[in-house]
């Protein structure tokens, strides 16, 4: 693709009446949407009536009164942008006296902007350098010796874009951007008049301010008053790729806007189906980790992990990594060895990893992330609704009359969804939070929970079984859907054991320390309040109990007759960028790719045939019964892709005995990471920009991933695991990824119809996309659900076995923040620590005060498993007894203090429960100087010069 | 739980979740709650974990709840290696 702007109609489409008129738009009739805008239509029709205040991702605003046009029999001039088109009406866009308005109103902007188009950084890229082109401005007669707004100081604070007043045309598309499009409301016009300036929040910078850095501003800015430092820096791009961001499970797609091989921006794609033109910090902004000076360049082995690396040439580390994988199997058995795969690669790369292990290895010791994650989403909604993935689309939310956001942070993990969910939620949709923190969500401008249920963690079952309780005792579910869709004799029995008073909310409040009217009210409106849809995130699955809730969800939504259309649904907000994909290729130890078990003969014999070797029928070992196996000393060798378990998964000492009780560790990935430091061979990693292929987001949307760029150490990720392959011995011989995606159709029923001409003829696919579904399916199990009839599931609330007591007084529930991503490797090595340096410990007030703690203190935690320290932050956003951290930082390990409890059918991590105490501390602990100073001894390298 | 620091070895692991998986599926009554446990360990457990487990219940059959010991007796020991 070379470089030019995408289309802008000027105001969004019209909602959706079913209605059309007709009119003529300079002679050329036109038949449009009733509600279109002239401006828009215009524009459909392929003119272009001038505009500065306009944009089509906000609405229209009238302020600018560049684009007046004549209609014929009205009086005046009206603007374009705030007129709708008419049946019959006729509209001229261009006659003299338009062009003589259109000239005069140029003139007074341009009469208070600077004159150094030639210098500044958006020539060639300004659309009101372009405007006064279009409008003919040949002269400005008022001159520039009176007052003006020009030579005010720049607002530079922000680390990734500038805001300069002097070039500010007050044409307020940044100030409505982030009210409509992020929902945010932190900036705003003050002072009226001549002294009008858009303003962050309260006389503060931006980098102070409210402002969540998501770029909406800034791409809705018509001019250079905000503008990216990379583009001052750099220069204008001059080409552009489509591609997808490589962070959280929503699947944005951006135009990586290039110079050359060089990145100048990420855009976000206005066709792109899950943002629709959206971003958010991460995506937009933190990319620069792509060419950050600490990645791995070069292979490295070493034969101990006390030994410096030494850095060696890919033949050299890729036949050393094949043959100590057969050594080992040689030793100690076909079984003794294993892989992880990557949910931050692509479907394609993780296809491959865990081909690897079943034809290579022989055996189905293959996990990944999701592990620690999801899996209980797989297990709870495969069991339920018969398919391991969310319900819906992200559009449908604009559907729901209610929803209800259970153990999800939106606004910090997924917050471009977060930003539509708000959308819907200012037009007046009902929203219920559950979640033991009082987030963004329960209260923020323009939005606020009708219930917020702060339950205590570790009770979402007994509180989730409470509501069916409600529902059912006050027969609130809707019989017909059930009849016709589920179970009958399953339902009744559900029935039976919601209905007793043990599960009422009465009963259950001194276990959650809910108020039980605010239970019996939400569940009310959940089961009458129309479409209701629930979101939910890792507060539901990290727990002992994390899939009998996800079963719990599901019953509500069959229970209600909240599935199979948009609007409803049970929709898992997913972590990684590829999580629901790596799920999908099979990446977890018992299931072949699309969910199929691997004692299924069928499906066995499939992959035996077209992989020609006869595979393992047993289940294999997830990463946690890896790790075991390890200190037992029975599992002796571990191959890591793009996954930094050490610092990831629960209970650090754990992980770090299993992995140093191995023989040979392979980490692939960008970074010396947590885990590498009980590496023996280190192969570098390529970054989302360097290859091709496809992530699967959280709504089962398949998008392409283009290379942009080279990768720096010279091989994608596939090619890597093809040279190991290779080395083994399996003769692979792709030669792009999209023959890898050729065979996962052919031996994957719901990706049948997914390749990658199909993908470049629809932008994306939804699975399943095969021949019953050739454009996908947006909405799951519309007519019947796909396991057949939906299963309710008596879900008994068990509560954990991690008590709080004297020793351990308080719960400590895990989470992550709005400028991170997972355990930081990519967002700590870009200007986001500007808003998160350190993991801080969240607090509330009276805890500080029991134990003589301020803000900013440095405090021990400490847990049963082990200690770590960190800052105090001392705030309300938790309630007593709850302390709350992210995983963001190494140097705090935050994993140091969670346990080894997990969930009972999928052994998901309990991050979300840990008994804890909280402490007065000087500063770190000896664990984490000693964790230093191993980490630094581990990271010694030897180059390559050296070495030979 | 007491306050001690608590870290389980394998096989006490194992037989935590052998207990934990049964006493999830409790509420389906004992038979139905002995077979739905089978089926789950044979689904998700390798099979060194199955022959570990079916060991370990030979060795502390007090270690482990009725219905986990019920389920452990549908398991096939010869699929467990």
């Amino acid at each position: 693709m070379s470089f030019s702007r995408e289309t802008d109609h000027g105001t969004p489409p019209a909602l959706a009446t079913g209605k059309t008129v007709t009119v003529t738009i300079d002679g050329q009739r036109l038949t449009l949407p009733e509600g279109t805008s002239i401006m828009r239509a215009a524009s459909l029709a392929g003119g272009s009536i001038p505009k500065l205040c306009a944009t089509d991702s906000v609405e229209s605003f009238g302020s600018c009164r560049l684009c007046l046009v004549e209609v014929e029999g009205r009086a005046g001039y009206p603007a374009s942008c705030t007129t709708p088109i008419a049946q019959d009406m006729v509209v001229r866009t261009q006659t003299d006296r338009l062009k003589q308005l259109r000239r005069g109103v140029m003139e007074l902007y341009i009469s208070d902007h600077p004159l150094d188009c030639l210098t500044c950084a958006a020539n060639g890229d300004c659309e009101l350098q372009d405007q006064a082109g279009a409008v003919g401005l040949r002269d400005v007669r008022y001159g520039y010796d009176g007052a003006t707004n020009m030579g005010q100081a720049k607002d530079q604070s922000n680390p990734y874009f500038d805001f300069d007043p002097s070039k500010c045309i007050v044409c307020s598309r940044c100030v409505r951007a982030c009210e409509e499009v992020q929902g945010t409301f932190a900036l705003t016009i003050e002072h009226k008049g001549f002294e009008s300036k858009v303003a962050p929040s309260q006389g503060e910078d931006f980098l102070g301010s409210e402002c969540v850095s998501c770029g909406a501003c800034v791409q809705a800015c018509p001019t250079a008053s905000l503008i990216e430092k990379k583009v001052v820096e750099t220069g204008t791009p001059d080409r552009a790729v489509v591609t997808t961001c490589a962070y959280c499970g929503v699947g944005c797609t951006f135009r990586a806007e290039m110079r050359g091989e060089e990145l100048v921006r990420m855009v976000p794609w206005k066709d792109g189906k899950a943002n629709r033109g959206h971003s958010c910090v991460k995506g937009r902004f933190a990319w620069g980790y792509a060419r950050h000076k600490e990645r791995i360049l070069k292979p490295m082995i070493r034969a101990s992990v006390d030994q410096p690396w030494r850095e060696v040439s890919w033949e050299a580390a890729i036949a050393h990594t094949a043959s100590e994988f057969r050594r080992i199997q040689q030793t100690y058995g076909a079984r003794s060895v294993g892989g992880i795969t990557s949910s931050r690669c692509t479907n394609e790369e993780t296809f491959l990893v865990q081909k690897l292990i079943r034809q290579g290895f022989g055996n189905n010791n293959v996990d990944t992330c999701a592990r620690v994650c999801h899996s209980p989403t797989g297990y709870g909604l495969k069991t339920t609704f018969g398919t391991s993935a969310g319900t819906q689309d992200f559009d449908s939310v604009m559907q729901s009359d209610v929803i209800l956001v259970i153990g999800a942070n939106p606004t910090d993990g997924h917050p471009v969804f977060a930003s539509r969910m708000k959308r819907r939620l200012r037009q007046g949709a009902k929203l219920i939070v559950i979640d033991p923190r009082r987030t963004d969500l329960v209260k923020s401008p323009h939005v606020e929970a009708e219930h917020h249920l702060p339950l205590r963690p570790g009770t979402n079952v007994a509180m989730l079984t409470a509501m069916a309780h409600v529902i059912v005792t006050e027969k609130l579910y809707d019989e017909a859907f059930i009849r016709e869709r589920c179970d009958w004799d399953e339902f009744a029995d559900w029935v039976d054991f919601v209905s007793q008073p043990a599960r009422s909310p009465e009963a259950i409040e001194p276990l959650t320390g809910v108020d039980a009217g605010e239970v019996r009210a939400a569940a009310r409106l959940y089961a009458t309040g129309g479409n209701a849809a629930i979101y939910y995130g890792l507060g539901v699955t990290e727990h002992s109990q994390g899939s009998s809730t996800v079963m719990a969800i599901a019953n509500l939504a069959m229970a209600t007759g909240n599935v199979g259309r948009e609007g409803v649904g049970v929709n898992p907000l997913r972590g990684q960028n590829n999580v629901q994909g790596a799920c999908d290729m099979g990446s977890f130890p018992h299931e072949f790719s699309g969910y199929r078990h691997v004692s299924d003969d069928a499906t066995r014999k499939l992959f035996e045939d077209a992989w020609g070797v006869a595979l393992d029928a047993e289940p294999g070992l997830r990463i946690p019964n890896m790790l075991d196996a390890a200190t037992d000393g029975t599992f002796k060798a571990l191959f890591v892709q793009g996954e930094d378990i050490l610092q990831s998964d629960p209970n650090t000492h754990h992980v770090a005995a299993g992995l140093a009780a191995m023989e040979c560790v392979v980490v692939q990935d960008l970074f010396l990471n947590e885990t590498a430091n009980y590496a023996h061979v280190f192969l570098p990693g390529s970054t989302f920009l360097e290859k091709d292929g496809t992530f699967t987001n959280a709504e089962r949307r398949i998008q392409r991933v283009r290379k942009v760029m080279s990768p720096l150490n010279g091989y994608a990720d596939w090619e890597v695991v093809q040279l190991v392959a290779n080395a083994m011995g399996l003769g692979w011989t792709y030669s792009h990824p999209s023959e890898i995606m050729d065979e996962i159709a052919a031996l994957t029923p719901t990706f049948a119809g997914v390749h990658y001409d199909r993908l470049e003829q629809e932008g994306s696919l939804q699975w399943p996309a095969n021949d019953a579904a050739p454009h996908g399916t947006p909405t799951m199990h519309i007519d019947g659900f796909v396991r057949g009839r939906g299963k309710f599931v008596v879900t008994d609330y068990v509560p954990t076995d991690e008590k709080t007591g004297p020793r351990f007084p308080l719960l400590l529930t895990t989470g992550r923040i709005l400028s991170h991503y997972n355990v930081g490797a990519q967002t700590r090595r870009t200007a986001n620590t500007a808003w998160h340096s350190e993991d801080r410990l969240e607090i509330h007030p009276s805890d500080a005060e029991n134990r003589g703690l301020k803000d900013g203190d440095w405090v021990t935690l400490c847990s049963r498993a082990g200690e770590t320290t960190l800052r105090a932050l001392v705030t309300d956003r938790v309630a007593p007894g709850v302390v709350y951290t992210t995983f963001h930082h190494p140097e705090t390990q935050a994993n140091v203090i969670t346990t080894d409890y997990s969930d009972w059918a999928t052994n998901c991590p309990e991050y979300k429960v840990t008994a804890v105490q909280v402490s007065a501390s000087n500063g770190p602990s000896d664990w984490q100087q000693d964790y230093a100073r191993q980490a630094r001894q581990s990271r010694r390298i030897l180059p390559l010069e050296a070495a030979e | 739980m007491s306050d001690d620091t608590h870290v389980m070895s394998t096989g006490d692991r194992l037989i935590y979740m052998a207990n934990q998986i049964a006493r999830n599926f409790a509420a389906l009554g004992d038979a139905q709650a002995a077979a739905e446990t089978a089926t789950h360990i044979s689904l998700y457990w390798d099979p060194a974990m199955r022959a570990r487990i079916l060991a370990l219940a030979a060795e502390k059959p007090e270690a482990l709840s009725p219905i986990a010991t019920a389920a452990l007796q549908r398991l096939d020991p010869a699929g467990a290696a």
